[in-house]
């Protein structure tokens, strides 16, 4: 895999990772999206550098790259917590208290849904609909899901991540 | 009439359901796969047919037909796409079969690339189903490793290689074109049809883009027969066959999903699957199938005095009397969607509802045409207004004409999906909007919770 003069690279498990695929698609575009989430899963974020990179090994213009990366949500344009609390707040959450538990969350952590706490350990946002309606309220940890939750869960929880 | 069946969800409690092991044992995994590919491919499309399974993701067009439009392309290969970007609100289905019943998707696969003439399919997944993707992921190992999946599937030389892919967060790649555009890597937004994904879909090539039930579906109907499948539905007569998941949520004492026989009526759906309204407190109102269907009143009849419309059984009888079907859903001004009823109880705002409502189709335009992104944050912003108590009769009076311009002005079903519920919440609460503008309540007493 060729390293960008931007300098950025992947770790080496991460690299055999985008080559395997490259194998799933007819287009090396197929791979865009999937090979920038491998990116983000390393750095945090979807810097400029990636952005180059990902344009550069997968013969894309830059600004094809860049309007993917602003077009979907998950793509961090900026750094982020080391934790990302996502709290859905779409009508069947919101039937079952989903208000309740971001304003919870935004006291508990004192900052607004979209920010970050100071010591960086935690990004508080509100998600749009996680397929989970039938289990609401809920919310999304990194990549785990905590759903039927109530005010002492989410105690729980928050006291996981901040500790 | 409820009558519960577990195709899909027979493995769902069981320990370790989602490996190859207990799909073979409970469900008989894979010998649905293993008798296709021994059959023609014409045999299987006309099969597909007869099972009448109307798509799952909401537009309910006949699964067996939408195969049959695959034709073979002299030089380009064809593809099967699976959607599984479940993310409309009030849709909690598909989730569980890629957690519980992976093999069923694996298999149904098999049997679809079969069917169109294509040996790749990619399942599309939301990014934010991490335990999703895992079991399909794992799902396919297993497969692979039995030979049930690769260059000679159960022996028989057919290839077929089934993919995970993932989008990264946007709703609109739930709508099929929009998804094969971020399947070759590009951004979510959807194209302008035709040509049809059939003749030209993912990466230029003939496409078929089915929902994940769907196609996970298949095997079990297949080792049934079509047609015997079909006949499980009480609206096997209207072509709606089989079973499907049902999901109900919202102000329900006992949310879930089931699987159940095509016919169940929402009256049934609320109180004997969801358990009744929590509170023991009257229902306002439902939305059917996720949050693009129209809400019913709990007090609105069915008028069909004629004879010759399929919905004359149940004229002037409740709408929660009707089965829910494609047909008899769009019969009533509404639709079936994706199966799963978002309950709304006595004493929520339906103006506060549709504010939520607003805010997601404002949030998840794709920006492409103008009338849905534009008309999509003016109905947000209004709505937002009214409940503020800053609007004018006016300004409520404009929300129809804004959602109508909406209509039929763009260039996928989004802008619909926004103004319709617009549109449905408008007609049949119209005294609640007036309230707010005529200062007869606030948003201070406006609430979507029931306390109990």
């Amino acid at each position: 895999m060729p390293h960008h003069p931007s300098g950025f690279a992947l770790s080496a498990d991460r690299e055999r990772a985008f080559r395997e695929i490259l194998t799933r698609y007819p287009t090396k575009m197929g791979a865009c999206i999937p090979v920038l989430h491998l990116c983000q899963e390393q750095e945090g974020w979807i810097s400029p550098e990636i952005i180059e990179y990902v344009s550069h090994t997968l013969d894309l213009p830059l600004s094809h790259v860049q309007g993917v990366v602003t077009f979907y949500t998950l793509f961090n344009q900026k750094p982020v917590g080391k934790h990302q609390v996502w709290v859905c707040r779409t009508l069947p959450c919101a039937l079952r208290g989903a208000g309740t538990v971001l304003q919870h969350c935004e006291k508990r952590l004192g900052i607004h849904a979209g920010e970050t706490t100071e010591d960086g350990k935690v990004t508080l946002r509100t998600a749009e609909c996680l397929a989970s309606c039938g289990t609401a309220p809920m919310m999304q940890v990194d990549k785990e899901y905590f759903e039927n939750l109530t005010l002492e869960k989410v105690d729980e929880i928050l006291d996981r991540l901040t500790r | 009439m409820i009558k519960r069946v577990n195709y899909l969800s027979k493995v769902y409690g069981i320990k370790n359901g989602w490996t190859l092991d207990v799909y073979e044992r409970e469900v008989q995994g894979y010998q649905a796969a293993k008798k296709a590919l021994r059959m023609t491919q014409q045999q299987v499309v006309d099969e597909a047919k007869k099972m009448n399974i109307r798509g799952r993701g909401g537009a309910g067009f006949p699964m067996g037909i939408k195969w049959s439009f695959m034709k073979p392309h002299p030089t380009k290969p064809a593809y099967l796409v699976i959607n599984a970007d479940e993310g409309e609100p009030g849709t909690h289905k598909d989730r569980t079969i890629m957690e519980l019943n992976p093999h069923s998707v694996i298999e149904g696969c098999i049997i679809g690339c079969f069917g169109i003439g294509a040996h790749v399919a990619y399942v599309y997944v939301r990014d934010e189903l991490h335990l999703s993707k895992e079991r399909l992921w794992g799902a396919i190992k297993e497969a692979k490793a039995k030979g049930y999946l690769g260059k000679t599937p159960f022996g028989i030389d057919y290839p077929v290689e089934v993919y995970v892919h993932t989008g990264a967060g946007a709703y609109i790649c739930g709508e099929e074109t929009s998804l094969l555009n971020s399947l070759e890597g590009k951004r979510g937004e959807p194209r302008l049809k035709p040509p049809f994904p059939a003749q030209a879909g993912a990466f230029g090539c003939p496409t078929t883009v089915n929902n994940l039930e769907t196609i996970a579906m298949v095997p079990a109907a297949f080792l049934m027969g079509g047609d015997n499948y079909s006949q499980l539905s009480a609206l096997h007569h209207l072509r709606d066959g089989g079973s499907r998941l049902y999901g109900v949520n919202g102000h329900v004492k006992k949310p879930q999903v089931i699987e159940l026989c095509v016919g169940v009526t929402l009256r049934e759906l609320i109180y004997d699957i969801g358990g009744g309204i929590e509170g023991d407190r009257e229902l306002l109102g439902v939305i059917p199938g996720g949050s693009s269907t129209p809400i019913l009143r709990a007090d609105e009849k069915v008028n069909a005095p004629d004879e010759k419309s399929p919905l004359h059984p149940w004229h002037g009888k409740s709408v929660l009397d009707v089965p829910l079907g494609v047909d008899t859903m769009r019969g009533i001004g509404t639709m079936l969607g994706t199966c799963c009823a978002t309950v709304l109880a006595e004493g929520t705002c339906p103006v506060l509802a549709m504010e939520n409502l607003m805010q997601f189709y404002r949030h998840e335009s794709c920006g492409q045409c103008t009338p849905c992104r534009e008309g999509g944050a003016w109905l947000f912003r209004t709505v937002t207004k009214i409940l503020d108590g800053k609007a004018t009769m006016e300004e409520l009076d404009n929300l129809h004409d804004i959602a109508n311009n909406i209509m039929g002005n763009t260039i996928c079903a989004f802008g619909e999906g926004t103004a319709m519920p617009a549109l449905g919440f408008l007609q049949k609460f119209r005294k609640d909007f007036e309230a707010y503008v005529l200062g007869e309540r606030t948003r201070e007493d406006a609430t979507l919770l029931v306390n109990l």
